[in-house]
């Protein structure tokens, strides 16, 4: 592999690996902020109020967080790929700008509000500013979406003389089917982690026997969105995105699910480990004809396996990519187990009172984390060897001017930097929770 | 003509971020001069708190707008300005983190720390966006392929090979420092009132008249460096109307300076988008001039995404930016008059 290429691809996703680390936090949490402000508003209730002031605070860590590394990614697509955003920014210059415009005002006016405007604007105006947040946030991921659909799912688009990607339909650009499923699946996702979050957040305080009032709302919202985001994670949702993937990336579901040779009645592998030059999956482990069933709902149905298509089409690291799809679905099956126990001691009213369940709670806030970055990794990685999926491969997109040098010195420099702020960000956020929500003097109200 | 739209719109939406992001910029870079304890440095924040990341997101938009309508200039451009680029995010990734994080920790060790790096940062993206303003002018070495790449600095020449500093971007770059020192002084003598404020009048009179002189340099040094200017205010002699505008509106500044600050910010305001609108007026139609060749230079056509797309943008783009309008409006109005410590948060 050519190092500048491998330095832009690498740059590319350890920056986005680490941005995403705090999106995924604020879309999933803005909504529970707005669930909170509601309870607040409904029942006149004060507790609600500190709860959602307590969770602003969190929210504002991350969303500062999000800012300051999701502008690099904007850069990037100029500065590293600057063929591919010459050849396709008609079209993806389209939504790129739509969220700056659209999402990136919206978001920090009304976070402004919702954290400096409490008492200016009085409890409607805010649980607004709350609402307008949310709406925000969620519709950056839109058009972030978007962006990705079509590069997954290029559509409405022509092919200038000079090779250049022209825009030739606005409308089958913004409502491209991938982007439906692809959306839904990771807005549900963002809900999942912030869910998790805030049970494991309740759970410490039931556990360490602080703040215990807060620890109870904590774990029952959380536990309350949690049950319903898994198991829409697993259905309608990522059964949609997959069906998306067999019909548009044959070869990448293949990739996915280690099957290297065309079968009907195809099996579902759940562990083993992909040989790509023996095409065989060592120490295999697999339900028969499960992925024929998954597919295309018959369980002799015929699966195309890898063999089926040219080498040069392959996604180009399919042990990675068999990983991480295997990590997701591992973990998400796993997130209902959890959540599912959960609900059914909160029904029972023992929720509180079960230490062992509430110690897996609080141990379980990273695993959200780590199964949406390898959902990324799967959608990435399993793009390749694209970059615009049949149009333009990822070897074609780098700049021409940047060397593997300069590019190495920037990527160096993120690391350095994203260290740094990964340290600070643990330490904030820590205190806020030490902290915690009852004294209305928080460390952040210093401003 | 759709092109000509698209430029106009991309350089209100540059100067509009320079004009907003610029007050906080200059009160990142007065508060070290002017605030002299941890409540004036509190109250100098709390004068920027609830408006600099909106300020920010003009450069987002700006950038993503930029993209959309001039995909070739972005390509170009970004890859070929690759290393003062990357340092501009991390200098706004420091910037970002020390106004969101300083207040969260009452530590004598902390906060200075974090004061440090918010006025040197600031004070450093101020220089920077002027180098890059001084670049966009002088021109780079845009070849027939359509791209450059500009190392940091050569032999400060503006012939030769060429680099990212050199005499003539560094003068541009210090006068941005002083123009936005001017700008941020008069934000923060406008929200504050008290010893701060009086600070503040002050070293805005001072900033006035070394930013004056600075200012007649560069226009002069301009002329001197890029001839298209000269061939575009010669074929357009309306277009002077904009630097006289400037000159107004920069007089007028030193005249509400110490009565009314207020009125003196929104001259500076005045002022600081029609100097960059001069600057636009004389390159069009290039967007990026070629020192190399004329022949190799972006313009407004050779840049420019193709015309179904443009129109498309422009049945977005004006009702989101209305939107963000009022939205801007409504937080300024929410937040106006003077600001005050021990107001509580919440």
């Amino acid at each position: 592999m050519d190092t500048a290429l491998a330095v832009d691809r690498l740059q590319f996703a350890f920056t986005v690996t680490f941005h995403y680390i705090f999106p995924q936090l604020t879309m999933g949490l803005a909504l529970l902020l707005v669930v909170l402000k509601t309870l607040a508003l409904r029942t006149g209730d004060e507790h609600y109020n500190r709860s959602a002031r307590f969770w602003a605070k969190i929210f504002a860590i991350n969303f500062a967080m999000g800012v300051v590394t999701g502008i690099p990614m904007e850069f990037q697509f100029g500065t590293n790929w600057a063929r591919f955003s010459k050849a396709a920014g008609g079209v993806l210059g389209q939504t790129l700008a739509m969220e700056g415009v659209f999402s990136f005002f919206l978001e920090s006016t009304f976070l402004g509000l919702l954290i400096f405007g409490e008492k200016r604007l009085g409890p409607r105006l805010h649980w607004m500013a709350a609402f307008l947040v949310f709406l925000g946030s969620w519709l950056s991921g839109f058009f972030i979406i978007a962006t990705d659909a079509w590069m997954q799912n290029p559509v409405g688009y022509a092919i200038g003389p000079g090779g250049e990607i022209l825009l030739r339909s606005f409308r089958e650009l913004i409502f491209n089917p991938w982007i439906l499923w692809q959306y839904s699946h990771n807005m549900t996702g963002a809900v999942v982690t912030a869910s998790f979050v805030m049970s494991a957040v309740g759970a410490f305080y039931l556990l360490t026997r602080h703040h215990e009032a807060h620890g109870r709302t904590f774990v029952r919202v959380g536990v309350t969105a949690g049950i319903i985001a898994t198991v829409v994670m697993l259905f309608p949702t990522g059964d949609g995105q997959g069906k998306m993937i067999t019909l548009h990336q044959p070869v990448t579901l293949a990739a996915m699910e280690g099957l290297f040779q065309t079968a009907e009645g195809a099996p579902l592998a759940l562990v083993g480990q992909p040989d790509t030059d023996r095409m065989q999956l060592d120490n295999p482990l697999v339900i028969p004809r499960a992925l024929s069933f998954l597919t295309y709902r018959r369980w002799g149905a015929k699966v195309q396996g890898l063999d089926a298509f040219p080498r040069d089409v392959w996604p180009d690291n399919i042990p990675l990519l068999y990983f991480s799809y295997h990590i997701m679905v591992g973990l998400g099956t796993v997130f209902i187990a959890v959540m599912a126990l959960a609900t059914l001691q909160m029904l029972r009213g023992k929720l509180y009172d079960s230490r062992w369940l509430l110690w897996i709670l609080m141990l379980s806030f990273p695993f959200p984390y780590i199964a949406t970055t390898a959902g990324w990794i799967t959608a990435e990685v399993g793009r390749q060897p694209w970059l615009i999926y049949g149009l333009m491969r990822t070897a074609d997109g780098p700049s021409p001017s940047v060397s593997s040098g300069n590019g190495l010195f920037t990527l160096l420099g993120f690391m350095g930097m994203y260290a740094l702020l990964a340290i600070l960000f643990l330490f904030l956020v820590y205190r806020e929770i030490e902290h915690g929500p009852e004294s209305p003097e928080g460390p952040a109200a210093a401003h | 003509m759709l092109e000509t739209i698209w430029f106009c719109l991309v350089a209100l939406m540059v100067a509009t971020y320079v004009v907003l992001d610029g007050y906080d910029l200059g009160a990142g870079i007065v508060h070290l001069f002017v605030a002299r304890s941890d409540d004036e440095r509190r109250l100098v924040l709390k004068s920027i708190g609830p408006f600099w990341d909106g300020n920010e997101v003009w450069l987002l938009a700006g950038g993503g707008t930029l993209y959309f309508a001039f995909p070739a200039l972005y390509a170009a451009s970004f890859s070929g300005f690759y290393l003062p680029l990357m340092m501009v995010l991390w200098l706004l990734m420091l910037r970002g983190i020390a106004i969101e994080f300083r207040s969260h920790l009452d530590s004598d060790v902390w906060r200075p720390l974090w004061d440090v790096t918010f006025g040197v940062a600031s004070a450093l993206l101020a220089i920077f966006f002027g180098v890059a303003l001084g670049n966009v002018v002088r021109g780079v070495p845009l070849d027939a392929s359509g791209y450059f790449f500009l190392p940091l600095w050569t032999n400060f020449g503006i012939s030769g090979p060429l680099g990212i500093l050199d005499w003539y971007t560094v003068i541009v770059g210090l006068a941005a420092f002083l123009t936005l020192t001017l700008h941020g002084a008069l934000w923060v003598a406008w929200k504050t009132d008290g010893p701060i404020e009086e600070r503040c009048r002050d070293l805005a009179l001072r900033a006035w008249w070394l930013t004056a002189v600075l200012i007649v340099l560069i226009t002069v040094l301009s002329f001197l460096v890029q001839p298209q200017l000269i061939a575009s205010f010669a074929a357009r002699p309306w277009g002077y109307v904009i630097p006289v505008a400037a000159l107004t509106a920069f007089a007028l500044v030193r005249v509400w300076a110490a009565p009314r600050p207020g009125a003196a910010f929104l001259a500076s305001s005045v002022f600081i988008a029609a100097m960059l609108s001069s600057a636009a007026f004389g390159l069009y139609p290039y967007v990026l001039p070629s020192r190399i060749n004329p022949g190799f230079g972006l313009t407004i056509t050779n840049a420019a995404a193709p015309a179904y797309g443009l129109r498309i943008g422009l049945g977005w783009w004006i009702p989101g930016v209305a939107l963000a309008i009022v939205y801007v409006v409504f937080l300024y109005r929410r937040f106006g008059g003077k600001v005050r410590l021990h107001e509580e948060a919440y």
